[in-house]
């Protein structure tokens, strides 16, 4: 069942506190932010739950979701590489790390490994152009990409899953 | 070295702190202000400042704060536009990681000159750390007595909140942003009305981006009359240029406006120069939507005359032979590059981006895009070429908001200035794939340089 945490339920309140009385809605995107950030990705549930957090209709949650690239709205990696392609990027060889991405983890663009590790994905341009070619990683940026620098990147990702589990 | 007012203390140590801002000077500005200026008279120092705004249109930001509708018991906002997303761009985003407490400090200032109680700064979803680092300072701003009730016993209470999006480049566009931070699909409203008459809430809006916002610190501090004169004519103050591609010194970069475009490439100062000893082929001057300009163009205008960093200079010419100041993303081709492949990766942004919610531009950016992958795969038509020309003729002009333009404006300008590689690549299927078209002899720099 989905269900925030009372930690996350405080961050709500917060949230919608922004906001003028009864605009509550204007809480929509950094609550959809806040539950991918717990369960991964957007079911048709967590987005029937937030609706119901904010008190509005389900159709407005999906119409938002589904418009917005950031939410996922089917189950992903634990780790998402998401690899930037638009112009800048590419003039500073953004197809080559995407190859090279490809190849290491023997997946195709909007493809995740079979143990569910990784997913690969290419966007257009972050903001990030003079750090090209780059990635978005979760909440952070991995920028100067170089192969090795991938190789570091999946490796550390392999560490961290390794003691978590 | 040109004048630095944003940047200037951007490499002190600690610098995000309250307490080292406020020893480097920083709410000095805020202070004299709120104590010794009326709202009205802030707003006046913006106008005189010329400052226009930086995130891509140039409108004067002073003139945009006197259209603020004032009825009585209606709440106004102001809203900080940290959307930064045109391709080319991330000045705003340097800005915000390393002087959060400038754009504080502005806001705090604009808020007060257009009685905002609640600021809003919509930042872009992707720059997913740095609501972290603005909320650091507001926490900060707010501890020492900047933000909340009665700020400076002046009577002025101002809350400052970030709002992430959700990933979507149409939310830049000021009615576009209002929509999602309303919690809505990012569509750009008809105008009018005016987000200064109806905005957020249907209450009057200012959106300002964090580079003008930012600026109105250095304008209080100096006063707008001498921030005026820095620069040159309608070109006031200085802009933040993010510079990429193929250049030795990649970064954001304030400039006075008065230094030409061969010097910011190619001085130590700034871009240091064409990376590997390339030859420069060509540039976007102004991020992704503007025109972009084969290298004798860029360094010197139609009539032989030195180009400069400034909105006039760089649109000399026209769209027939200049470009824009745009958003200061600055991106250089060298001669190893391909305009076409370049433009099909613009054209599949803004296909990406466009809304959908009018056909010229959902079906145009959609057709534009499969034309030319198809042209830089060696699969195009000289025919190909005209419908290009053709459809973005269509775009241009017939949207609601400017995303259309800006999706027509890089394909024009393309078939404008290289319409010979465009050419070659449909003459020469195979070899297109294989090697690119080099440096077209019109576009060679050392004819024009030197």
């Amino acid at each position: 069942m989905v269900q925030f945490s009372e930690e996350k339920m405080a961050k709500v309140r917060e949230i919608i506190a922004r906001y003028p009385e009864g605009k509550q809605k204007s809480a929509l995107l950094p609550v959809l932010h806040l539950a991918q950030e717990v369960y991964g990705w957007l079911s048709s549930e967590t987005m029937d739950y937030v609706a119901s957090l904010l008190q509005i209709e389900p159709i407005e949650v999906y119409e938002v979701a589904t418009f917005y690239s950031m939410y996922n709205l089917k189950p992903v990696g634990k780790y998402m590489f998401e690899v930037c392609q638009t112009g800048p990027c590419m003039i500073s060889g953004s197809d080559a790390i995407i190859d090279y991405i490809k190849q290491r983890l023997g997946i195709g663009v909007g493809e995740t490994t079979p143990d569910g590790m990784f997913t690969l994905k290419t966007v257009e341009c972050l903001g990030a152009c003079g750090y090209a070619p780059m990635m978005q990683m979760g909440k952070h940026y991995k920028e100067h990409l170089t192969p090795e620098k991938v190789d570091q990147i999946i490796e550390d990702c392999r560490k961290q899953a390794g003691q978590l589990n | 070295m040109g004048v630095k007012l944003l940047l200037e203390k951007a490499q002190v140590e600690g610098i995000r702190s309250y307490e080292v801002y406020r020893r480097e000077g920083g709410y000095r500005a805020a202070e004299k202000a709120l104590k010794t200026m009326a709202p009205d008279a802030v707003t006046e120092e913006v106008k005189k400042s010329g400052l226009r705004g930086r995130g891509g249109a140039g409108f004067p930001a002073g003139m945009k704060w006197s259209f603020l509708a004032k009825p009585e018991g209606i709440p106004r906002h102001l809203v900080c536009n940290a959307d930064e997303s045109e391709p080319g761009t991330f000045k705003d985003r340097y800005l915000m990681e390393f002087l959060p407490h400038l754009l504080i400090e502005g806001l705090l200032i604009s808020s007060y000159a257009l009685g905002s109680n609640a600021t809003y700064i919509y930042i872009r979803g992707e720059y997913a750390w740095i609501p972290d680092i603005l909320e650091q300072a507001i926490g900060e701003a707010k501890a020492n007595g900047w933000l909340g009730k009665n700020i400076l016993g002046t009577g002025f209470d101002c809350e400052i909140y970030v709002q992430r999006g959700g990933g979507a480049y149409i939310c830049g566009e000021e009615t576009a942003l209002i929509e999602s931070l309303e919690g809505k699909r990012g569509n750009p409203r008809i105008k009018p009305p005016f987000p200064a008459v109806k905005g957020v809430w249907d209450r009057p809006t200012v959106v300002n981006n964090v580079e003008t916002l930012a600026a109105v610190v250095p304008i209080i501090n100096m006063g707008g009359d001498e921030y005026a004169k820095i620069g040159v004519g309608r070109s006031t103050g200085t802009k933040l240029i993010s510079a990429c591609g193929n250049i030795n010194k990649p970064g954001v970069f304030e400039i006075d406006m008065t230094i030409s475009v061969e010097e910011f490439i190619y001085s130590d100062e700034y871009c240091g120069g064409i990376k590997n000893g390339k030859r420069l082929k060509a540039c976007i001057p102004g991020g992704s939507s503007v025109p972009i300009l084969p290298a004798n163009l860029l360094l010197k205008t139609a009539k032989g005359e030195t180009r400069y960093m400034n909105y006039e200079s760089l649109s000399d010419g026209g769209f027939a032979t200049g470009s824009m100041m745009g958003s200061g993303g600055f991106i250089v081709l060298d001669e190893d590059q391909c305009v076409v492949k370049n433009t099909y990766t613009l054209a599949r942004f803004y296909r990406h981006e466009s809304c959908g919610q009018c056909s010229p531009c959902r079906e145009g950016t959609g057709w534009m895009e499969k034309i030319l992958k198809n042209i830089d795969s060696g699969k195009g038509k000289m025919s190909d070429i005209d419908l290009l020309w053709d459809i973005q003729r269509k775009i241009e002009g017939n949207t609601i908001c400017p995303l259309g333009d800006a999706a027509a404006w890089p394909v024009a300008a393309a078939i404008r200035h290289f319409r010979d590689e465009f050419e070659w690549h449909v003459k020469n299927p195979q070899e297109c794939v294989t090697r690119n078209y080099g440096l077209a002899h019109y576009a060679d720099p050392l004819e024009v340089v030197g």
